[in-house]
């Protein structure tokens, strides 16, 4: 025997599903999300990687090598430039200002130097007025007086200059490296050289390595100072604009006027105004990645279109199907409930028939004794007892009818009609069908209804099953002389109703507990349907309602259905 | 009230058991018409009181009463007044009950309403049953 008291609870706010278009657009939107969400995620995932990795390969191929020779260009260019720098500081402080006045010494020198570094065109000394004193070279340029030039300014303040490349008096590109010396305190000579830009084309530029390659040095201020195969001549301003300071080597993609894709490598030169840059345009395969990767993010957008349509057509399809699948349930168990309800006016019925039988036997033994009357005796019988008996027998006929209403206003249509209910009445009502079998079966029912309850809004027909179910669930479980049933009904302060049906009968196993509002499942063997409970919780649910019960076995079951007031 | 059809010194004694008082009134007001004389209780207690005061020959019962359950009348007269043939007449009528009734002895099984003609010719055949002779009104 189990001693466990156990609590089963049901509750829920919604009413009939079907009702509710909101809640499957709401499933709508949260399945086409999550199931979009889950679908694109590892695609947009597995495109960034993609892309990824050909950004990695494009670097491999044709962003390093540039990056590289850029590099290589740099050096050699710094190389150049700090070589012939050192030498022209050499010679000044070396030779003599005698032996660099010397004419014939001054061409032995330059003819050294042509021998020893490329690219030297002349060689001059300046005093510190800016006088040419002497000069070694194809052009005769002795006594020309430079100190109106800005580099000449520029030398005598840092020691080293190293010119842009202008065309001069020489009428032909060069640039020049000025060195000074001070000899004494307050006397100072300049060295100056100057050299052709082929040899920076040729030696350092490397520029027939590619065909779509071009490789030469702008000033800072976008001058070309060598030729470029695609931009413009010598001292041509170039259409690109120069690339930000940078002294170590720098790839940029960009394009130019013309709409063309170009990959630049630049890098500025120290102590110059010299920035190399290598361009190439993108050849076939570079041309490929950037179609590739306009494909790829062209496929990134299209499968997500389709992925996008395929979620919303099959969420569209999956919710229709679940709402399909509502709604037949809910047919089913509008017919399940109104089966319940036949069978339960079935049993009432059989009691029913009883109650009319009696009326119906007073009426008809008083015909019957009427009948006796008037045959049986001679002499009329009085009038008074004729008009008595056919009072008894309207009497017994209203009594019929009353019985018969009573019944019928059970077995109405089922659709829900909220009206004003009070409990107590609806209480009493379902109480009348039970009435007899109470008292024949000698049970005790208590009822604590308290005065002034509001009345509920609701439905009559439905909670009138609701209550017949249980009322007669507690008849069933307790004994003939000693079952007591307990209805009481209360405010839970809530804004709801509480009404307990509790009887001392069988009650409930546990296991039994755990089970009782499924279809189906019923311990009267052969005589109940097992889906009275069932029924009664999805009344109540419907209601917007709650059910509870507490039972321990051989002590009695409480249910306990909440209504909300309103 | 008429006498017309009873009699004198031959009586059979009849009791009319049911909760329905305007019923068991009506029904003892014809028996009495057909010259009977019967006695009426109106629940299980009462008719069991009545069976040891009055020793009926014939009891007609109902089984759905307040209080006793008119089987279990049936169950305590047979027990102690075997003879007593006891007439079912009620308006719950169900096979088990009919079953029962037979296994506990009862003579027969009416079920309500019923044709007062036929509830007599029960009673005359209960009679004869239990005298060995016909109902002493037999020829009226």
């Amino acid at each position: 025997m189990s001693t466990a008291t156990e609590e089963k609870t049901a509750s829920s706010s919604t009413s009939s599903p079907l009702l509710h278009k909101k809640r499957y657009r709401r499933l709508l939107v949260t399945a086409g999300l999550s199931i979009a969400a889950v679908s694109v995620f590892p695609l947009v995932i597995m495109t960034l990687i993609n892309y990824h990795q050909y950004q990695e390969a494009f670097h491999k191929e044709m962003i390093r090598p540039i990056s590289r020779l850029t590099t290589n260009a740099k050096r050699s260019l710094e190389f150049f430039l700090s070589e012939r720098s050192s030498a022209l500081t050499m010679v000044i402080r070396e030779k003599s200002i005698e032996e660099l006045r010397d004419q014939k010494k001054l061409n032995r020198l330059l003819e050294n130097m042509k021998g020893s570094f490329g690219g030297f065109v002349d060689l001059g000394l300046i005093d510190s007025e800016g006088n040419q004193i002497s000069y070694a070279g194809p052009y005769q340029l002795r006594g020309k007086n430079y100190s109106g030039q800005d580099w000449f300014h520029e030398v005598s303040l840092q020691g080293v200059h190293i010119s842009d490349v202008f065309l001069g008096y020489r009428r032909f590109p060069h640039f020049v490296i000025a060195v000074k010396s001070e000899t004494e305190p307050g006397d100072s000579y300049i060295i100056r050289a100057t050299f052709d830009t082929d040899v920076i084309n040729q030696k350092i530029l490397d520029v027939e390595s590619h065909p779509y390659d071009d490789a030469f040095i702008v000033n800072q201020n976008g001058i070309l100072q060598t030729p470029s195969r695609f931009y413009g001549g010598v001292l041509e301003k170039l259409s690109i604009p120069v690339p930000p300071t940078s002294y170590r080597a720098k790839v940029i993609e960009t394009q130019d006027a013309r709409g063309n894709p170009l990959v630049i490598g630049y890098a500025y030169v120290a102590s110059s105004p010299f920035v190399v840059m290598k361009l190439s345009r993108p050849g076939a395969m570079q041309a490929g990645w950037i179609s590739l990767r306009q494909e790829l993010v062209l496929f990134l957008i299209g499968s997500i279109i389709l992925v996008l349509g395929v979620v919303l057509w099959g969420t569209r399809y999956m919710v229709n199907r679940i709402r399909e699948v509502d709604i037949k349930r809910a047919t089913i168990f509008h017919k399940m409930e109104y089966t319940n309800k036949m069978a339960a006016i079935g049993r009432l019925g059989a009691g029913v028939a009883h109650e009319i039988n009696n009326p119906l036997s007073i009426i008809s033994e008083k015909a019957g004794l009427l009948k006796d009357l008037l045959t049986m005796s001679d002499s009329t019988p009085p009038k008074e007892k004729l008009i008595n008996l056919v009072d008894s027998v309207l009497k017994s006929v209203d009594r019929c009818s009353k019985i018969t209403h009573r019944l019928l206003g059970f077995a109405k249509h089922m659709d829900i009609q909220h009206e004003k209910i009070s409990l107590k009445i609806l209480i009493q009502e379902v109480l009348s069908f039970l009435e007899k079998e109470a008292s024949y079966r000698n049970l005790k029912v208590d009822m604590d209804i308290p005065q002034g309850l509001p009345t509920i809004e609701s439905d009559r027909n439905q909670l009138q099953q609701v209550f017949l179910n249980l009322i007669n669930n507690a008849f069933a479980a307790v004994a003939d002389d000693e079952g007591t049933i307990k209805i009481s009904v209360k405010e839970t302060g809530d804004g709801r109703i509480e009404t307990s049906i509790a009887d001392n009968g069988t009650g409930i196993s546990a296991d039994n507990l755990d089970h009782i509002f499924e279809p189906f499942f019923t311990t009267k063997k052969g005589s109940g349907t097992g889906l009275g409970l069932s029924i009664t919780y999805g009344i109540v649910e419907k209601l917007g309602g709650e059910i509870r019960v507490k039972s321990k076995v051989d002590a009695g079951t409480t249910f306990t259905v909440v209504l909300p007031i309103t | 009230m008429t006498d017309q059809g009873v009699k004198p010194g031959i009586l059979v004694k009849i009791l009319l058991v049911d909760d329905e008082e305007e019923f068991v009134h009506t029904l003892a007001e014809r028996l009495e018409t057909r010259g009977l004389k019967p006695v009426v209780a109106y629940d299980g207690e009462q008719a069991l009181a009545r069976v040891k005061a009055d020793q009926p020959e014939i009891m007609v019962l109902d089984l759905r009463m307040p209080g006793m359950h008119g089987m279990e009348v049936l169950r305590h007269v047979k027990r102690d007044h075997p003879d007593v043939q006891v007439i079912i007449l009620t308006g719950h009528g169900s096979e088990g009950d009919r079953e029962l009734s037979d296994e506990l002895g009862a003579f027969a099984y009416l079920q309500k309403p019923v044709n007062l003609n036929r509830l007599v010719d029960v009673m005359k055949a209960a009679y004869e049953k239990l005298k060995g002779k016909p109902w002493p009104t037999e020829g009226r």
